[in-house]
């Protein structure tokens, strides 16, 4: 029992590093799970734990208070309403410009457009739900554009986030899907499927911020991630997952 | 005031009622004889098949759904079959959201029913016998009448217990209003959308209708509650 207390004991002093959580877009999974990595290296004694999730929910989950340091949205706009709320340590930080990609596991789609969804063969189309995922949204708005809605719409199937889309395709349920690039970049998208760069014409943009939220102000671990994001190392992660960076394109 | 439900709401509602519906005929045509033979057996299997019938009141259903969704793909002996049996895939369709309420239900069918033929004394079935009536007819005549309590809890619990189910729904069922989008998965987009007025609207409707099927139940059905 003694020797438990003093391993408790010890462990305590061990993790003397701060910890903060970051509430973050389903899209970024892959290019933020390595931001970290490149921030821990920087900050050996700390931690940095990361929920992936649809952004509307996090944006709900934080007014509830939920004990999130950091929020990182697909949507720029959610953040924007916490700020308004006053539920922001922070101004809302412009990170990245989502794009969206045709993927597919068991067709090459490299060649292929939206109009080719039309195709009846593929008999479902895996997208976000567009009542509340940004790619979803996004993906409804380019279908629409491209003029197949009509073709496309009872073939749909609406994941819970862009992720769970890409799962519909990944698993064979969905013949193709509309996701985000930065996940069919990742390797182990990569590796199973090809995908075609939807022109971002078709949609309005994908402009995605966070927020270091009321309940981190103080806290200097968040305050230094937020500041990471615009160092050179972590906007090359973003840019190799194929996000627009911001003040890059002006 | 405006309707309190959408035509998406009243949908996703009587959609999740036909489910239930569906599956709880189902889950009597199938666990009634596993009931029964769980109840009579003294085979070594009893407490392995018991075991797997109770599995989906332990398993989390991302579990469920998950290996549904991997089992009823094109690659997954699920859905091999169904594709070679002409029917395509499951995934994304009623009849798939039906396999999988049968597997996640099943307990809920079966336990009610495997304790109602437990309760039944011995020597009710062996005046039957000694009265010549066969097998079947001493189930049917005899067996059934006195396990009604159980048959009742059954239906009652398998039904809204179906009604109830979300994770297996989110996870192989693609979300597809009139076919998929049941009332738990439309209050969820509800909450996610940040209409909360309507997840209110819809959320108090289910409160109602669980609270008012336990009470019935609970009110007519006491001897179901036995031990």
């Amino acid at each position: 029992m003694l020797i438990f207390v003093c391993l408790l004991v010890a462990g305590q002093a061990a993790h003397a590093g701060e910890k903060i959580t970051i509430a973050a877009a389903a899209d970024l999974k892959f290019a933020l799970d390595e931001i970290v990595v490149l921030f821990g290296k920087a900050h050996p004694a700390d931690r940095v734990e990361t929920i992936y999730g649809s952004s509307g929910k996090f944006q709900t989950q934080i007014r509830q208070g939920a004990p999130f340091d950091l929020y990182f949205s697909a949507d720029i706009a959610y953040p924007r309403a916490l700020k308004e709320e006053g539920l922001a340590a922070s101004e809302v930080q412009s990170y990245a410009v989502g794009r969206i990609v045709l993927w597919s596991a068991s067709r090459d789609t490299a060649k292929m457009t939206l109009a080719d969804l039309a195709d009846p063969s593929i008999h479902k189309i895996a997208i976000a739900n567009p009542k509340h995922a940004p790619y979803g949204k996004r993906a409804e708005e380019a279908l629409k554009a491209a003029g197949v809605w009509e073709k496309v719409e009872a073939r749909l199937v609406y994941g819970e986030n862009v992720a769970q889309a890409v799962q519909f395709v990944q698993t064979g349920n969905a013949q193709a899907g509309i996701v985000a690039l930065s996940l069919a970049l990742s390797p182990e998208l990569a590796k199973q499927g090809s995908y075609a760069l939807i022109p971002d014409k078709l949609h309005q943009p994908l402009e995605q911020g966070f927020i270091v939220t009321k309940r981190a102000t103080d806290n200097p671990l968040a305050l230094a991630f937020a500041q990471f994001m615009t160092d050179k190392e972590a906007r090359a992660v973003m840019a190799r997952y194929g996000f627009g960076l911001p003040g890059e394109a002006k | 005031m405006e309707s309190a439900f959408s035509s998406a709401d009243l949908s996703a509602i009587w959609l999740a009622f036909k489910l239930a519906a569906v599956v709880t005929v189902i889950l009597l045509l199938v666990g009634t004889p596993i009931a029964w033979w769980l109840a009579r057996t003294r085979s070594f299997w009893k407490g392995p098949v018991g075991a797997v019938v109770a599995l989906p009141i332990v398993l989390p259903p991302t579990v469920i759904g998950f290996y549904l969704l991997v089992a009823m793909g094109p690659n997954g002996p699920l859905g091999q079959l169904t594709q070679a049996l002409g029917i395509g895939l499951l995934p994304f369709t009623f009849a798939g959201l039906v396999v999988g309420s049968v597997f996640y239900s099943l307990p809920f069918v079966v336990q009610p029913l495997q304790n109602a033929f437990e309760a039944i004394p011995e020597r009710a079935l062996e005046t039957a016998a000694t009265l010549r009536a066969s097998a079947l007819d001493t189930f049917f005549s005899v067996a059934l009448p006195l396990a009604r309590p159980g048959l009742l809890t059954a239906s009652v619990l398998g039904f809204a217990h179906t009604v109830g189910e979300f994770g297996v729904v989110l996870m192989i069922g693609g979300n597809i209003p009139d076919k998929t989008r049941v009332v738990s998965v439309q209050i969820y987009d509800h909450v996610e959308a940040m209409e909360y007025a309507a997840a209110h609207w819809l959320s108090a409707g289910m409160v109602a209708f669980a609270f008012v099927v336990l009470l019935l139940l609970y009110t007519f059905n006491p001897s179901g509650q036995r031990k």
